[in-house]
């Protein structure tokens, strides 16, 4: 395949699954843990590079036990657990630049999308595929949760069990985006498209879709951009996303 | 006699060693009207998520069996920009758009002759944040009898709606216990509503303050007792 249309491919899909996923982040108020947690998985991508294995996996167990921390912390004190959360995710963020050889520090950080391989494009595929099943499997349960805690419970919907599973989704959507915009900006691939899709929704069908579908063309604009321009593609797809949030925020006020 | 639904007995609940509830008895009859009422932190919404045992607690509390129970939680999170309409909402309970239509109907959302575009078009595809604070709760109320439930849990929220709106709140729950043989049980703020609807109250400040038959049991004292300071205002209203 063609690098280009492997490029665009992998970062269009990640875009659809991180724009969808991103809209329950947003739901539910943990936009911000998006954004700490992709600093978590430095630490991951560096001992992937050191020890020479496809930074995706180390990221993604990394992910998943900090992910698992939350998931404890909300369940045992029902607290927002913003403060330790970003206390630990700083922290993490502070040994994996320390960990991450210096050649590839500024790919760990910026993403860069021009070094995938069919490999990635085979993870890429089966992770996205699993996300919007996954998470359209269990959006029933967690819209109901996040409306009222009380009224899912008293409905028989497992509200430790959804959140459960929706983190791990949340700790792979972060994990795969790492390629594309890379740790520092990976919050932003969650959060633009569904906070732009906010704006011009009025119902959650078209509201998630919509999500999925910014995602999906801040990747197209931005790879396109990174091309046109000769700058990096991670950046030109964030930029790109706060375009298209910039154009539903006009389209709300009018 | 009616039959018993829900017997109460020795309910405690503690949160980190703090009685929210201590010592709590009573039962409620197929059909009754309870009223909850009492201050601010007096228990009253614990009370509620205990029944629905959301909450640990000791003692007994015994529904009869088989019974469906629908609850409308006074903390709901609806605001302003959250997108869901008023239809996905009551969709996330049931798709089947006749027992939708017949809800609506029974919380006075839709009658006969109104036109089915203009309710589509001005409630149902509206955002549920959008709504006026008495069509939410008419909205919230259709959802919590999409199922026909035998018990309705009704946590009043303590703003958002006008007092006019409210009266007619009240009215529709009534309705639907004579209709529906709804029973139902509420927490309100506002002692007229409850001498006006209610067939027995509950004033809760921890424990029970007193248990009956409104006119019966919300004497003087026993409002002393239940709001301290604040007595006079609802004795005074207690003589109209």
């Amino acid at each position: 395949m063609h690098d280009l249309y492997l490029q665009l491919t992998i970062a269009i899909l990640i875009g659809i699954g991180a724009g969808y996923l991103g809209s329950f982040m947003v739901l539910k108020r943990m936009s911000l843990v998006g954004d700490a947690l992709s600093h978590v998985a430095l630490p991951g991508i560096a001992l992937a590079l050191l020890w020479n294995f496809n930074p995706f996996f180390g990221a993604f167990v990394v992910l998943f036990f900090a992910t698992m921390g939350i998931w404890i912390l909300e369940k045992k004190t029902e607290l927002p657990s913003e403060a330790l959360v970003g206390i630990f995710f700083t922290l993490s963020l502070a040994i994996g630049l320390l960990l991450t050889p210096e050649p590839e520090l500024l790919e760990a950080l910026f993403g860069d999308i021009s070094k995938v391989s069919k490999n990635d494009l085979l993870i890429t595929i089966g992770s996205v595929v699993v996300i919007i099943v996954t998470t359209s499997i269990i959006n029933r349960g967690l819209i109901i949760s996040t409306l009222s805690k009380d009224l899912a419970r008293s409905m028989n919907v497992s509200v430790n069990k959804i959140n459960f599973i929706f983190l791990i989704m949340v700790s792979l959507v972060v994990a795969l985006g790492l390629k594309v915009v890379g740790t520092l900006l990976m919050g932003s691939l969650v959060i633009i498209p569904a906070a732009a899709a906010k704006n011009i929704s009025v119902s959650i069908s078209k509201y998630t879709f919509f999500a999925g579908l910014f995602g999906a063309l801040a990747s197209l604009g931005g790879i396109f951009a990174a091309r046109l321009l000769t700058i990096p593609a991670g950046p030109s797809i964030v930029l790109t996303g706060g375009v298209i949030f910039l154009i539903t925020l006009v389209l709300k006020r009018r | 006699m009616k039959e018993i639904i829900l017997n109460i007995q020795n309910l405690t609940v503690s949160f980190d060693n703090d009685k929210v509830i201590d010592d709590l008895d009573f039962s409620v009859k197929k059909g009754d009207v309870i009223a909850i009422v009492g201050p601010n932190g007096a228990g009253k919404s614990v009370l509620f998520r205990t029944l629905m045992g959301l909450v640990p607690h000791l003692g007994k509390i015994e529904w009869s069996p088989g019974l469906k129970i629908s609850y409308v939680p006074q903390k709901f999170s609806a605001e302003k920009d959250f997108p869901l309409t008023a239809r996905e909402f009551l969709h996330l309970k049931s798709k089947n758009q006749d027992k939708i239509t017949s809800a609506l109907e029974s919380v006075g959302l839709k009658n006969k002759q109104s036109d089915m575009h203009h309710i589509k078009h001005h409630l149902l595809d509206q955002r549920l944040g959008w709504l006026s604070g008495g069509q939410l709760q008419r909205i919230l109320i259709a959802w919590a009898i999409l199922d026909n439930p035998d018990v309705l849990l009704f946590d009043e929220p303590t703003t958002g709606i006008d007092i006019g709106g409210e009266e007619t709140i009240y009215n529709l729950l009534k309705k639907l216990n004579d209709e529906m043989a709804l029973t139902i049980l509420l927490i309100s703020h506002d002692l007229n509503i409850v001498y006006k609807y209610a067939n027995s109250v509950l004033c809760l400040n921890k424990e029970k303050i007193c248990f009956g038959p409104p006119r019966e049991v919300l004497d003087p004292q026993a409002l002393i007792k239940l709001y301290g300071g604040e007595a006079k205002f609802y004795k005074h209203e207690h003589k109209n």
